[in-house]
């Protein structure tokens, strides 16, 4: 198989575009729709209507923490701000915007026309969307549009008892649980999808050996969302007999255990950090090579340390619980578990590191976004050290060095990698390229931003300041820091309105990009932009890692050296 | 006694002595430590500061994760300074220039012995690094108390601290007096839902979990006024739950002990106030030891009221209008707080602040 002809060469004809047909028949071809191209579009941009909804609700809190007893919200609405802000970032942006990703780029790089169960792919993205509906609903539900209506404000992970009916009166963690039951479901569906797609869907010639890294990295992080997001369902139905049926499972004041809550979210919760960060390498997996103009480093090393990022992320999870009281025995074995998955991640980035040795490197806005996300790993990964050093920890957990550190995380390296992404992949989805000056513009908004919001975040937090207060005291000596991060804020904004100005403006304006604009190696590029419905009209037979290379290099293919 | 703090926690709008100062010699402490990491610190006190900053610690446990931090920190920084090079130099280095050939560069695929190289090395600082947090766990975790430790109870409660000294018997709320250079055992337990203990100059936070029994040690070792707060989000007012350790030389901290296990002593001129508040729904959640009536549990002991600093866990100077704002709408101290607004007439209100205010 492997010897028959290369590549079909890819059509010169761009799809026209839809627009002559009436709006109803447009969205309901949407709705209704089961092809993975269109649901990655329709997941991505869910994510990113919740990313601003999320980032309006970070604003309001940095605008109430800027000044020392600040009166500008009360402290209910504080409260309900932060848990909508971590619950909508982690459940209804984050994961959604990775696996509009995945679903995309899966069936494309690895030469198949669709994901293995479409349908269930269609109701996944539903079950997503629904259970965000339901989480924002709150807003209206229960007492109104007065304050913020009934909106939970138990924190992100709600940590028994404060979910219990004695703490917790009224509907508001009603809706925080059954939405993120519901969506869980959703990610369940999916999870399977990419992985069955991964495992059964691949074209002619396509071994897992030579898959895109983003692939590899996508299919590790579909395995976690298997195993994490179960415990979490289960939780999230041990809390619904706790307020409905008279269980007893966190009911503390019947006997019940807080301790046991959070063994049970944090299970699910420090695998989701990686359910999140892995895709986020993919792209830089991907995008760094092509910029540098060389193959991945250590590509096999790369699938071995993220098989062994999966694993070891599996049992860490109680480094978020080292303040609850652990012996000393478990304490050490979670400073250690923790530790050592610094080892993997290290090894991806001097493996990025080593792709970028000896290359020629242009840096287009992409690039720049992925640069800075190997940067801000590093930093992040250390941070993330000195709060895996259990004693450390006692001190800094909970405290705004806390938070520094997981935004680091999130925003440093996975909204820097969707960006780095967007500007990637948008010729392919719509046919067009983004416009380099504004995308750099957006760049060095966003990374000032970023840099000025998160680098001092950690200040306050080395000084005492904890985690979900509204508001704080002058002499406490955390104002002019707390002043600095607030102004942050404004830049990411700046930085953010540009890329969707960019978005929309391309999309009508943008140049031309045909197949393959950045000249790159992966299968996605043989295929028109945007891509057929079906993908490719004959399945694409794959010889090497790069099958692009060796078809544009037919000297020197990539084959002969795996 | 410690009128510093009054002042400085009034509110903002009142100018606070010595902050900008203290503020800005932390931030010189801070860049001084971040230079100078790699080297031992000695043992000194720091004395207490209204910053409750961690590179302050003044008591054993404290300095024992003081030392480790300076450790990893400086582990982190070479790191960080290696890696931020290399990325640094591979970007300007290996950037396309602008007479470039066109041509693709060298091919290269990987190398094992680089690999093996950047997956050993971390490994052997990852050992170190947990070597080293072992030791700190066990030193502090697995510590044995002389038999004359002093034993307290905390116990959290929305939005306050209940401080019970057993060998003592008498029970006292959101100010923990502790004796310095002694070891001081602290059982924590919760009332409701889920805080934390935390105190960054004294000790590392443990939290206090319904239904658990934690415990966490301090030992001081200087006098004065230490703050921190409630480190585990625990409901509405979870800010203002503020934590006050006054560390007392020896005799003072028996004197404090001797005043505090006397009961209220109430004299004649305060009795309408004393009839206000066992008449009212007062007695129904606070304790007033040496009266009868006045024994309830859900709000803090009030027996010895005025030798606080504060009222409202830390939320306002303990004064007297701030005592009559309390009494007579909470929300406009601390909103959202479980103490009731008492419905008093402002007579009423009178006579029983100067009760309180009698409770020293």
């Amino acid at each position: 198989m492997a010897e028959a002809q290369p590549i079909v060469p890819p059509l010169v004809i761009t799809p026209e575009r839809e627009g002559s047909r009436p709006i109803v028949q447009v969205l309901h071809d949407w709705i209704v729709t089961v092809d993975h191209k269109r649901l990655g579009i329709m997941y991505f941009c869910y994510g990113i209507l919740a990313l601003v909804i999320g980032g309006i609700e970070a604003s309001i809190m940095r605008a109430q923490l800027a000044v020392a007893n600040n009166h500008l919200v009360s402290p209910e609405t504080f409260n309900q701000m932060f848990t909508m802000h971590g619950t909508t970032m982690i459940f209804f942006a984050a994961m959604p915007i990775v696996f509009g990703i995945a679903n995309y780029l899966t069936p494309l790089m690895i030469g198949a026309r669709d994901m293995a169960f479409p349908r269930l792919n269609a109701w996944g993205f539903w079950m997503t969307a629904l259970g965000g509906i339901i989480l924002y609903f709150s807003f209206v539900g229960g007492f109104g549009l007065y304050g913020a209506g009934s909106a939970p404000d138990v924190g992100w992970f709600a940590y028994a008892p404060l979910t219990s009916p004695a703490f917790s009166v009224g509907h508001s963690t009603d809706y925080w649980t059954i939405g993120l039951l519901i969506s869980g479901f959703g990610s369940i569906a999916t999870g399977l999808n990419i992985m069955t797609t991964v495992l059964c869907m691949r074209g002619p010639g396509m071994k897992l050996g030579r898959m895109p890294m983003l692939v590899w990295l996508n299919s590790v992080m579909a395995f976690l969302v298997l195993v994490a997001i179960g415990p979490l369902t289960a939780a999230q139905l041990m809390l619904l007999i706790d307020r409905y049926l008279g269980g007893h499972f966190f009911d503390t004041q019947a006997g019940g255990s807080a301790v046991i809550w959070m063994h049970f979210f944090w299970i699910f919760g420090h695998p989701e950090v990686y359910i999140l960060v892995l895709p986020a390498f993919g792209i830089l997996s991907e995008v760094i090579p092509v910029f540098s103009r060389k193959p991945i480093f250590g590509y096999n090393i790369m699938v071995a340390a993220t098989i062994a990022i999966g694993f070891i992320s599996l049992s860490v999870w109680a480094h978020h619980m080292f303040t609850v009281g652990m012996t000393s025995y478990a304490n050490a074995f979670f400073v250690a578990s923790t530790a050592a998955i610094a080892v993997p991640t290290g090894i991806k980035i001097f493996n990025w590191i080593g792709t970028m040795w000896g290359g020629k490197i242009t840096f287009t806005t992409p690039m720049l976004f992925s640069v800075a996300a190997v940067a801000q790993m590093l930093i992040a990964g250390l941070t993330g050290i000195m709060l895996a050093s259990a004693p450390f920890d006692w001190q800094l957990g909970n405290s705004y060095f806390v938070i520094a550190h997981f935004h680091y995380v999130i925003l440093g390296v996975i909204v820097f990698g969707v960006f780095a992404a967007s500007y990637y992949w948008y010729p392919k989805v719509t046919g067009r390229m983004m416009s380099e000056t504004l995308g750099k513009c957006h760049f060095w908004l966003f990374l000032i931003g970023f840099h000025v919001t998160f680098d001092f975040m950690h200040v306050p937090g080395l000084l005492g300041m904890p985690r979900r207060i509204y508001t704080y005291e002058a002499s406490r000596g955390w104002e002019g820091w707390n002043l600095i991060v607030s102004i942050g804020v404004i830049f990411q904004a700046l930085g953010v309105l540009f890329w969707v100005f960019n978005v929309l403006k391309s999309y009508f304006k943008g140049k031309i990009a045909g197949n393959d604009p950045w000249d790159a190696w992966t299968l996605e590029w043989s295929t028109t932009s945007p891509p057929p419905d079906y993908n490719y009209a004959e399945l694409p037979v794959v010889r090497s890692r790069r099958p692009l290379w060796d078809l544009k290099h037919p000297e020197d293919p990539d084959w002969k050296y795996e | 006694m410690y009128p510093r703090s009054a002042n400085c926690e009034s509110n903002s709008s009142m100018p606070c002595e010595g902050r900008a100062r203290r503020s800005s010699r932390q931030v010189a402490r801070l860049a001084l430590l971040f230079l100078a990491c790699g080297s031992s610190a000695a043992a000194a006190t720091f004395g207490p500061s209204p910053v409750p900053s961690l590179f302050s610690p003044d008591s054993t446990p404290a300095h024992d994760i003081y030392h480790l931090s300076l450790f990893v920190l400086a582990i982190c920084l070479a790191i960080f300074i290696v890696v931020f090079s290399l990325i640094v130099y591979a970007v300007v280095k290996f950037r396309r220039r602008d007479q470039d050939d066109g041509h693709e560069p060298p091919q290269i695929y990987g190398s094992n012995q680089v690999e093996l190289a950047w997956t050993v090395i971390p490994i052997l600082i990852v050992v170190v690094l947990f070597l080293a947090a072992a030791r700190v766990i066990h030193a502090i975790e697995d510590a044995t108390f002389p038999p004359d430790a002093i034993e307290v109870t905390a116990t959290g409660h929305q939005f306050w601290w209940e401080f019970q000294y057993p060998a003592y018997g008498f029970v006292t709320a959101n100010e923990l007096h502790a004796p310095i250079d002694k070891p001081m055992h602290i059982t924590l337990l919760s009332a409701d839902t889920d805080h934390s203990f935390w105190v960054p100059q004294l000790a590392g936070k443990t939290d206090l979990i319904p239904n658990r029994r934690n415990e966490m040690w301090i030992e001081p070792h200087a006098l004065g006024h230490y703050v921190g707060q409630c480190a585990q989000y625990c409901g509405i007012q979870h800010a203002k739950m503020l934590l006050n350790v006054m560390v007392d030389s020896q005799a003072d901290f028996q004197k404090w002990v001797q005043d505090q296990e006397a009961p209220a002593v109430t004299s004649e001129q305060v009795a309408a106030g004393r009839k206000v508040f066992e008449a009212n729904a007062c007695m129904n959640c606070h304790t007033i030891a040496g009266t009868p009536l006045a024994n309830g549990r859900f709000g803090p002991d009030l027996t010895h009221l005025m030798s606080r600093t504060t009222i409202a866990a830390g939320a306002a100077p303990n004064t007297e209008e701030n005592l009559t704002l309390w009494i007579k709408g909470p929300d406009a101290i601390k909103p959202g707080c479980l103490m009731p607004a008492m419905q008093l007439d402002d007579q009423d209100v009178k006579s029983l602040v100067a009760y309180l205010m009698s409770l020293h």
